[in-house]
C-alpha cells in the first residue's frame, strides 16, 4: 500500500451524544485540528466491540481512538461503564500480539468540551505520529496468497522447508527445487510489489 | 495388546469408575466418558448407554481431551459427564451462562494428577510406532513404559512421565473437580507451581515489532481449520460463529494472514472472562501455533484487572457483565498523556 502522504489513518469511535457533539463544538468554534482522523459515529461507546478496534488494526489503522461520555454522564446511563472495562482490558491485551499500546486509547469528551477534544485528538496524532505507521501485513499476504495459491508453496512456512532439506528422496528433492524456483519468481514479485 | 495399556499400577480407578457409571444409567439418555483410541497413547471419547458399554471405560493419563466440549451440542439431553479438574471449570462456566441445566447433569469427577502431551513425547520418538504403553506410578513423579518395535522383536523403554505432564498440569491449581456428583477416587492436592505467566514474560521482553513478526510467522501457518473453535467448550456459537457469518461480515474466506490473525484475536476477546485455559485450542491445532497464549494475556489482565478467574464458581458475576461506578484498578484514561 502507498503511504498516503503525511497523513496517518486513525478511526475514531465517537458516541452520538457527548463525544460527537464535543469534535462538533470543537469544529464550530473552529479549533485548528489535525487531519488524519477518520470519525465514525455511534449510539453509544458501549456499542464499541473490542473487535471494531481490533478490525481497524489488523486492517492496518495505524491508531484507533473511542470517545464518549464521562462516567456518569451516559445517555443510557451505564453503556460507557462497561465499555470502560471492555475498553481497559482490550487496551490491555493489543501489546501481546505486537500491537504497541499507543496506538489504542479510549477517553471521555463531552458535548461542551470543544477545547478538551481538540487537545486529545492532536495528542493522540502525534502520538500516532511518533510511533509511526503500523506494520503492514495486509496487501502483501493477500497477494502472497494469492500467488501460494497458484504456485502450491508456501512461503508462509520456512519450517516446513528446513524440515525437508534434512530428509527426502530425489522425488521430493525435485520438488523442492521447483519450488524453490517458484520462490524465486515470489521473491521478486515482492520487490516489484514493494517498490511500486 | 494394544487395548490392554489402560492397566495401571497406581490405585487404577476405572472399576469404580464403572460402578458409579453403571449405578447412574438408568436416569440418563448415555454417559460420556474416556475410552482406549486408535492406539496405546491415544484417548477417544466414548458414549456409554448401557452396561455392555461399561467395559469400554478406561481412566488415566492419555485421557486429554475436554468433554466437556461436547455438551453444548448435546443440549436437552440428560447426560452423564467424565471430567477432570480442569474440565470441571468448563462444565461451571456452561452451568453459569445457563448453556446447560444442572439438573440434567451428572457429573463423574476425577481428581487427576496430570495428563500427557503427546507433543512433548512426539519430540523424542516416533509415537505412532508404540505398541503398548502403560504407566506406572503417579504421573507427577512415576513412569511411562512403552513398548516399541526394534528389527523383528519388541523393547521395552521407560520414560519419567513427569517431563511429558501437559504444561496446563504444570500449573494445575485445581485438580480436583469443582462441581460434581460422584467424586471417583480419593481428591489430590494441588501440586503445580503458581502460575507467574513466564509464557507471556518471554514474549513481552521481545520488541513490539518483534512480537508482531513472531505473530506474522505462528499465524502464517495457520490453515483456518478452526479445530480451536471446535475444540473450545466454550464457543457455543457453532454454525452462527461471527467467523462464518456473511452478515455481518467479519472475516472473509480469503486465506490471509489478516483473515486468520483477526480470527484468532476474535477467540480470545470472546472468550475474555469465560475461557479457563483447558487448553483444548491449542493441543487441537495441527499447526502448533500457541494460541493459548492470548488467552492467557486475557486472563492474566483480567485477574489484575477484576481479580477474576472463571470456571471457579457458579454464582460469580463475570466482570464484563457488570462494572463499578469508580472502578478500583482502571485509572481514567486521557489524563495520563
Amino acid at each position: 500500500m502507498p503511504d498516503m502522504g503525511r497523513d496517518y489513518r486513525i478511526i475514531g469511535f465517537l458516541c452520538n451524544w457527548c463525544s460527537y457533539g464535543g469534535a462538533d463544538a470543537a469544529g464550530v468554534a473552529r479549533f485548528s485540528q489535525p487531519t488524519d482522523l477518520r470519525i465514525i459515529r455511534v449510539p453509544c461507546s458501549g456499542r464499541v466491540d473490542p473487535m471494531f478496534v481490533a478490525k481497524a488494526l489488523l486492517s492496518g489503522a495505524d491508531g484507533v481512538l473511542v470517545s464518549g461520555c464521562h462516567p456518569r454522564d451516559c445517555h443510557y446511563t451505564e453503556g460507557n461503564l462497561y465499555a470502560r472495562r471492555r475498553l481497559e482490558l482490550l487496551r490491555r491485551f493489543l501489546p501481546i500480539i505486537g500491537i504497541d499500546e499507543g496506538r489504542f486509547e479510549y477517553v471521555w469528551v463531552s458535548a461542551s468540551e470543544g477545547s478538551r477534544w481538540r487537545d486529545m485528538v492532536t495528542k493522540f496524532t502525534d502520538k500516532i505520529h511518533a510511533l509511526g505507521p503500523i506494520p503492514r501485513m495486509a496487501e502483501t499476504a493477500r497477494t502472497l496468497c494469492a500467488l501460494e495459491g497458484m504456485l502450491g508453496v508456501s512461503s508462509a512456512q520456512p519450517d516446513m522447508w528446513h524440515a525437508d532439506e534434512t530428509g527426502g528422496d530425489l522425488h521430493r528433492a525435485a520438488g523442492r527445487n521447483a519450488q524453490r524456483d517458484a520462490l524465486l519468481h515470489l521473491d521478486d514479485y515482492k520487490e516489484v510489489m514493494d517498490g511500486e | 495388546m494394544a487395548s490392554d495399556s489402560s492397566a495401571n499400577a497406581s490405585p487404577d480407578r476405572t472399576p469404580e469408575l464403572r460402578a458409579k457409571i453403571a449405578a447412574e444409567l438408568e436416569g440418563v439418555d448415555f454417559v460420556l466418558g474416556y475410552g482406549r483410541g486408535f492406539d496405546p497413547l491415544h484417548a477417544t471419547p466414548v458414549t456409554v448407554r448401557s452396561e455392555k458399554d461399561l467395559g469400554r471405560l478406561i481412566f488415566d493419563p492419555t485421557c486429554v481431551q475436554n468433554l466437556a466440549t461436547s455438551l453444548y451440542g448435546l443440549r436437552g439431553k440428560r447426560l452423564g459427564v467424565v471430567v477432570k479438574g480442569c474440565d470441571s471449570r468448563s462444565v461451571i462456566q456452561l452451568l453459569q451462562e445457563r448453556l446447560w441445566e444442572r439438573e440434567n447433569l451428572v457429573i463423574f469427577g476425577l481428581p487427576c494428577e496430570g495428563v500427557i502431551d503427546l507433543a512433548k513425547l512426539r519430540a523424542s520418538m516416533d509415537v505412532a510406532s508404540v505398541k503398548a504403553a502403560s504407566f506406572i506410578g503417579s504421573p507427577r513423579n512415576g513412569l511411562l513404559r512403552l513398548t516399541l518395535p526394534e528389527g523383528g522383536r519388541e523393547v521395552v523403554i521407560e520414560k519419567e512421565s513427569a517431563g511429558l505432564l501437559a504444561d496446563k498440569c504444570l500449573r494445575c491449581q485445581y485438580p480436583n473437580p469443582l462441581v460434581s456428583d460422584h467424586v471417583i477416587g480419593p481428591e489430590t492436592l494441588p501440586q503445580g507451581a503458581q502460575d507467574t505467566y513466564a509464557d507471556l514474560a518471554a514474549l513481552e521482553k521481545l520488541s513490539t515489532q518483534e512480537r508482531f513478526d513472531f505473530w506474522k510467522r505462528q499465524m502464517g501457518r495457520c490453515i483456518r481449520c478452526y479445530a480451536c473453535r471446535n475444540a473450545c467448550p466454550l464457543c457455543v456459537c457453532k454454525h452462527v460463529c461471527l467467523a462464518d457469518s456473511r452478515e455481518p461480515h467479519w472475516l472473509s474466506a480469503e486465506a490471509t494472514l489478516q483473515e486468520k490473525w483477526l480470527f484468532q484475536v476474535m477467540h480470545a476477546l470472546h472468550l475474555a472472562g469465560r475461557c479457563t485455559e483447558c487448553g483444548e485450542c491449542q493441543r487441537s491445532c495441527p499447526m502448533g501455533i500457541p494460541i493459548l497464549l492470548l488467552k492467557r494475556m486475557m486472563n492474566r489482565e483480567l485477574k489484575e484487572l477484576f481479580n477474576y478467574q472463571a470456571g471457579v464458581s457458579l454464582e460469580a458475576i463475570p466482570p464484563l457483565h457488570t462494572f463499578l461506578m469508580e472502578e478500583d484498578r482502571i485509572k481514567d484514561r486521557g489524563l495520563l498523556w
